[in-house]
């Protein structure tokens, strides 16, 4: 804390809805990285997607960050809980990811409880992409960060979806999204796979299989792998809330997945 | 050139906490009891919208009486401590004692430099896995570490006979809210409409975030 008292009555801005990054700039703690002219190698996380279902929406990502043709990490999460009535999935160097989505969790729920009520779910997205545009400088050096948003609207009681680019230019989608080295084989799956008015379990399903089509395309792109226990992340949203598939549902139809494949 | 009157430090203080305390009596009572599955904040409110509890973090809520405009900044103010030190370092590491603390620096450095204290009462409920604590903060920083139960505002000594005389901690929510709810009405001789009440809990049985608002239906108060 900077402030001389913990709690300063005249810290400024109890303006409504005063930004929780806004706040941790003050204190200087918002992340920033500065980084010299040049090149480093850091983990990428790779392929993400997500689409629309009957009751909501479906977002699933691979567990694989790879350094240049090297295995980083094999377990990585890149699917995550914005708050109880969304999710965000991350592509891209994959530290960068991960602390702009705890800013983005933590602004969210900043937000709710100050003002004693959600964001929209547009202003959620509007939100995001702003954190993806502050990041452009560093994308100029190849440390890209692209998510996908999705979640349930409530006021218009359906399963939306966002796609961004890394100017932070944000994309309403319709039926299905994807990003990440192997998101144009898991998009051009989706295009003949997916149809309105799915199922969970079929949604479920046809994002395990556009997942295992673009591992077998996109050498950082990790498939299911039932001996060491890794299966993707996949979760659902709905007007009930945010839902993580636990693997010992998605395991089973991993393994009948990829019997199945040609 | 002119000189301030002078004014002996005993008499400045006795005046500003007179001033506080006129302020906070005021206002109608907040009682924050434990019960067998967690903490219930409960008053009356009839403005539907305009909340005297609130969360603050994952298990750490907030309850304050007085002038609303005071204790909804120190509120907000207290959610941006939690959350920025949840943030920097982990969520695990916010405490109610941590923020009571910071509660009580800033009341007590208000009421002797500004021009007027605040005319206000907080208290910091924070569920633990086996103990709970109530930290009470008054308008001059003074900061109590209290058992069971917490009384904020109203006539508290009254208030506090009335609760201690039947609460125990291991009671259920529904006693919880039966017995607070007859205590406070008995104690401000005030008949209260079912829709007049605000409560909310940190209940021990939901997820990562504690903190719930009661529906009216849960609170139904016994006449």
């Amino acid at each position: 804390m900077t402030n001389a008292l913990p709690l300063s009555p005249h810290d400024p801005g109890i303006i409504p809805a005063a930004s929780f990054a806004a706040l941790l700039g003050r204190h200087d703690l918002a992340p920033t990285w500065d980084v010299p002219q040049g090149s480093i190698e850091s983990p990428e996380a790779t392929t993400i997607l997500a689409m629309r279902w009957a009751d909501g929406v479906v977002m699933a990502g691979d567990r694989r960050a790879t350094a240049g043709n090297v295995i980083a990490h094999r377990r990585v999460k890149k699917v995550y809980p914005a708050d109880d009535r969304s999710a965000v999935a991350i592509s891209g160097t994959a530290g960068m990811a991960i602390e702009l989505t705890k800013l983005f969790q933590t602004e969210l729920e900043h937000y709710e409880k100050i003002e004693d009520t959600r964001l929209s779910l547009d202003g959620k997205a509007n939100f995001l992409a702003r954190l993806v545009r502050g990041n452009l400088p560093l994308a100029f050096q190849g440390l890209v960060v692209v998510p996908l948003f999705c979640g349930y609207d409530e006021q218009e009681a359906a399963g939306k979806l966002y796609s961004f680019d890394v100017v932070g230019g944000r994309y309403d989608e319709q039926d299905y999204a994807s990003t990440g080295s192997g998101g144009s084989e898991a998009r051009a799956f989706l295009k003949s796979a997916w149809s309105a008015g799915l199922t969970e379990p079929a949604a479920i399903r046809v994002a395990v299989e556009a997942l295992v089509a673009a591992s077998e395309e996109d050498a950082a792109t990790g498939g299911p792998d039932p001996k060491r226990g890794i299966y993707p992340n996949i979760v659902t949203v709905t007007a009930q809330g945010y839902r993580e598939v636990p693997d010992e549902e998605i395991a089973p139809i991993a393994i009948d997945v990829m019997e199945g494949r040609p | 050139m002119t000189m301030p009157f002078y004014v002996p430090p005993e008499q400045l203080i006795k005046d500003r906490a007179e001033f506080a305390r006129k302020g906070i009596q005021r206002g109608r009572p907040i009682a924050v009891v434990e019960y067998d599955g967690g903490i219930l904040l409960i008053g009356e409110n009839p403005n539907r919208s305009l909340h005297k509890t609130g969360e603050i973090y994952d298990r750490v809520a907030f309850a304050g009486v007085g002038r609303y405009n005071e204790f909804e900044m120190l509120r907000v103010a207290g959610i941006r401590y939690a959350d920025v030190k949840g943030y920097a370092y982990a969520r695990g590491d916010v405490t109610g004692k941590g923020l009571a603390n910071a509660y009580s620096q800033t009341l007590g450095q208000i009421f002797t430099h500004e021009v007027k204290p605040y005319e206000v009462e907080v208290v910091v409920a924070e569920l633990g896995d086996d103990d709970n604590h109530l930290f009470h903060v008054r308008y001059d920083g003074t900061l109590r570490d209290k058992q069971d139960f917490a009384i904020l505002g109203g006539d508290e000594e009254r208030l506090t006979e009335e609760i201690a005389s039947s609460h125990r901690p291991d009671m259920s929510l529904e006693d919880a809210v039966a017995l607070t709810t007859r205590a406070i009405q008995d104690a401000t001789e005030n008949e209260i409409a079912t829709g007049d009440w605000e409560a909310g809990v940190l209940d021990r049985s939901l997820g990562r975030r504690k903190f719930r608002r009661l529906s009216i239906d849960e609170i139904s108060p016994s006449t």
